[in-house]
C-alpha cells in the first residue's frame, strides 16, 4: 500500500479531478493549504496567490491506493496538473503500514478498496 | 409653472437612494452565487456599471431617453450634459419635484438594468469586453427602449402601454439580453460539475435588500408622497411575499426540502413581476401575480432550463426575463382605474384591448433587446473578444482580470 501525497496549483484541481476518475481511482482528501518550493514562492503574475509571506495558494491532495494503483495515480495527477512551469507542484509517494476502515474494521487491502 | 411640493421631494429623493443601493446588493446577490475565485469581478462589474452608466446618464443618456421627442423614436440632443434640465418641474415627468430629481430617479434604473445582465455571464467575462459592451447596450438598448416606454410622446407610451415602474423596459429588456448573451457566449467550463454557491448569506443580504430597495422603485415610481405610493409600496411588499411563499412550497414538494435560496430566488421573482404592475392593481391581485410568477419562474429554472441546458449562471432570463413577461401581461389582466385613474382597465375590468397592448409591447421589447444584443456582442467579440481564456477561467476572473482575491486562506 501507498500513501501519495501530490502538492498542485489551484486551478489545476479540475483536471486533475477529471484524470483520476478516468483511472477509476475514487478514494481521495483535499485540502487548501499554503506551501512554497525551491523559488521561495517567487511567481510571475497570475501563478499564484500570496498570501502569507512568500507563501502560494496551493492544492493538497492524498490519496492512499494498493501497490498496483499507485503508479496510475502518479500518471494521473502529473497528466492533470502538469504545465511545464515552475510551481507545478510535487508528488510524494509513501510506503504505507496499514489502513483500518472504521466502520467495519476492516484491515489492509481490504479497507483500501 | 407646476409648483415644487416638499414631501414629493422627500420621498423621491429617499426613492433615488433606495434604487441606488439595489446596485451594490444585486452584487452581494449575485456574488454570493457564484465560486470565490470570481466574486471580486462579480462585484467589481456592478460597481463599475455604476460609476460608468451614472456618467453616461448625465451626458448624453438622459437626453436620448426623455429629451424631446423625435418621431416617438428616441429622444433629442438638446438635454445634453443637462443642459435645460434644472430645478423647475417638468410639466409632465414627476410634475412637482425638480426636474433634475426625476432625472437622477431614472438613473438609477439605467444603471441597474445593464447589473441585471451580469448574472448570465459571470464567471467566464473578460473585462475589457464587458466594458464597452454595456456602455453600447446602455446607450443603443436601454435608453431607446426607456425612451418608447416612458417618455413623452414615446410610441409605446403612446399606444397606451402600462409600465408602472419598469417589467419592460428594465426586466424582460435585461432577462433577454441575458438569455442572447448566455447562448452566443457558451457555458462554463466544467458545467457539468455542479458548483455550490460560495456564500449564501451573502445572496440572502443581497436579496433582503433587493427587497428593501424595490420600495423605492416601485412606491418611489408614483412620483409623488401619496396614496398611490402607499398602493404600489403595499403591492410590491405582497407579490414578494406571495411569490416567495409559492417558491417554497413548490420547492418542498418537488425537491424534498425547502431552501433558502429557492425562498431569496422566488421572492425576487415576485418582486420583478409586481414592477409593470404596482401602480395599477389591487393587494389581491398582486398576491395572485406574486404566486403565479413563483411557480412560472420556479418551472423556467428547474425544469425549461434543465430540459435546454443553457448556462443561465443565476437565472437572470428564468426570474427577471420571464418573471417580467408574466408581470407585463399580468398587468393587462389585473389592471384597474379604481387603484389608479391615470392608468387603465385591464381585462378582468373588462378592457380586452389592454390586454392586447401588453403583448405588444413585450413582443417589441423581447424583440428588440434580442437584436440589438446579438449585434453589439458580434461586434465587441470581433473588436476586443467577450470571453477568458480556458486557463484563465480556471483561475478565476477575480485573479486574472483584476489581479486580487477576495478571501485568504490563513489570517
Amino acid at each position: 500500500m501507498k500513501y501519495i501525497i501530490a502538492i498542485i496549483k489551484p486551478h489545476r484541481l479540475e483536471e486533475v479531478l477529471s484524470e483520476l476518475d478516468r483511472e477509476e481511482i475514487y478514494l481521495k482528501t483535499v485540502s487548501e493549504v499554503l506551501g512554497c518550493g525551491r523559488q521561495k514562492g517567487i511567481t510571475e503574475v497570475y501563478r499564484g496567490v500570496k498570501e502569507v509571506g512568500n507563501l502560494l495558494r496551493k492544492v493538497k491532495l492524498e490519496i492512499a491506493v494498493n501497490d498496483e494503483y499507485a503508479e496510475r495515480t502518479v500518471a494521473a495527477i502529473k497528466r492533470g496538473a502538469r504545465e511545464g512551469e515552475i510551481g507545478d507542484g510535487k508528488i510524494f509517494m509513501l510506503d504505507l503500514k496499514d489502513c483500518i476502515r472504521i466502520r467495519t474494521d476492516e484491515r489492509g487491502k481490504e479497507a483500501i478498496g | 409653472m407646476d409648483k415644487i411640493v416638499a414631501s414629493d421631494v422627500v420621498w423621491v429623493l429617499i426613492s433615488t437612494a433606495l434604487v441606488m443601493m439595489m446596485t451594490p446588493m444585486l452584487a452581494f446577490f449575485y456574488g454570493g452565487l457564484v465560486r470565490k475565485k470570481n466574486v471580486l469581478s462579480v462585484l467589481m462589474q456592478c460597481m463599475v456599471i455604476l460609476c460608468l452608466v451614472s456618467v453616461q446618464w448625465i451626458l448624453y443618456g438622459y437626453s436620448i431617453s426623455f429629451g424631446p421627442d423625435k418621431g416617438g423614436l428616441i429622444g433629442g440632443l438638446d438635454w445634453l450634459g443637462l443642459a435645460g434640465v434644472g430645478i423647475e418641474p417638468h410639466d409632465t415627468y414627476f410634475n412637482t419635484v425638480p426636474h433634475q430629481l426625476f432625472m437622477a430617479f431614472q438613473m438609477m434604473f439605467a444603471v441597474i438594468t445593464p447589473a441585471l445582465i451580469i448574472g448570465a455571464f459571470v464567471e467566464r467575462i473578460k473585462f475589457s469586453g464587458f466594458l464597452p459592451f454595456t456602455l453600447l447596450w446602455a446607450t443603443l438598448v436601454y435608453d431607446p427602449l426607456a425612451h418608447w416606454v416612458w417618455a413623452k410622446d414615446g410610441w409605446l407610451a403612446s399606444m397606451g402601454a402600462l409600465d408602472f415602474a419598469g417589467g419592460t423596459v428594465i426586466h424582460i429588456n435585461a432577462g433577454v439580453a441575458a438569455l442572447v448573451f448566455i447562448l452566443m457566449l457558451g457555458k462554463r467550463q466544467g458545467g457539468e460539475r455542479h458548483y455550490a454557491p460560495h456564500n449564501l448569506p451573502f445572496a440572502v443580504l443581497g436579496a433582503g435588500m433587493l427587497w428593501f430597495g424595490w420600495f423605492g422603485f416601485n412606491a418611489g415610481s408614483a412620483g409623488a408622497a401619496g396614496g398611490l405610493a402607499v398602493s404600489a409600496f403595499i403591492n410590491t411588499n405582497t407579490a414578494a411575499a406571495a411569490a416567495g411563499l409559492t417558491w417554497m412550497l413548490l420547492d418542498w414538494a418537488m425537491n424534498k426540502v425547502p431552501t433558502m435560496l429557492g425562498v431569496a430566488t422566488g421572492l425576487v421573482a415576485g418582486l420583478v413581476a409586481v414592477t409593470p404592475a404596482a401602480g395599477y392593481v389591487t393587494p389581491l391581485s398582486a398576491l395572485v401575480i406574486g404566486a403565479l410568477a413563483g411557480i412560472v419562474c420556479f418551472l423556467f429554472v428547474t425544469k425549461v432550463k434543465a430540459k435546454f441546458g443553457y448556462d443561465d449562471s443565476l437565472d437572470v432570463f428564468g426570474v427577471h426575463g420571464i418573471g417580467g413577461i408574466v408581470g407585463a401581461l399580468a398587468t393587462g389582466l389585473f389592471a384597474t382605474k379604481g387603484i389608479n385613474a391615470a392608468g387603465n382597465d385591464g381585462l378582468f375590468y373588462g378592457n380586452a384591448n389592454q390586454l392586447l397592448v401588453q403583448f405588444i409591447t413585450t413582443v417589441v421589447a423581447i424583440g428588440y433587446s434580442a437584436v440589438m444584443t446579438a449585434i453589439l456582442f458580434k461586434i465587441v467579440d470581433k473588436l476586443v473578444g467577450m470571453r477568458v481564456e480556458q486557463r484563465d477561467e480556471n483561475i478565476g476572473l477575480d485573479l486574472t482580470q483584476h489581479g486580487e482575491t477576495g478571501y485568504t486562506l490563513h489570517e
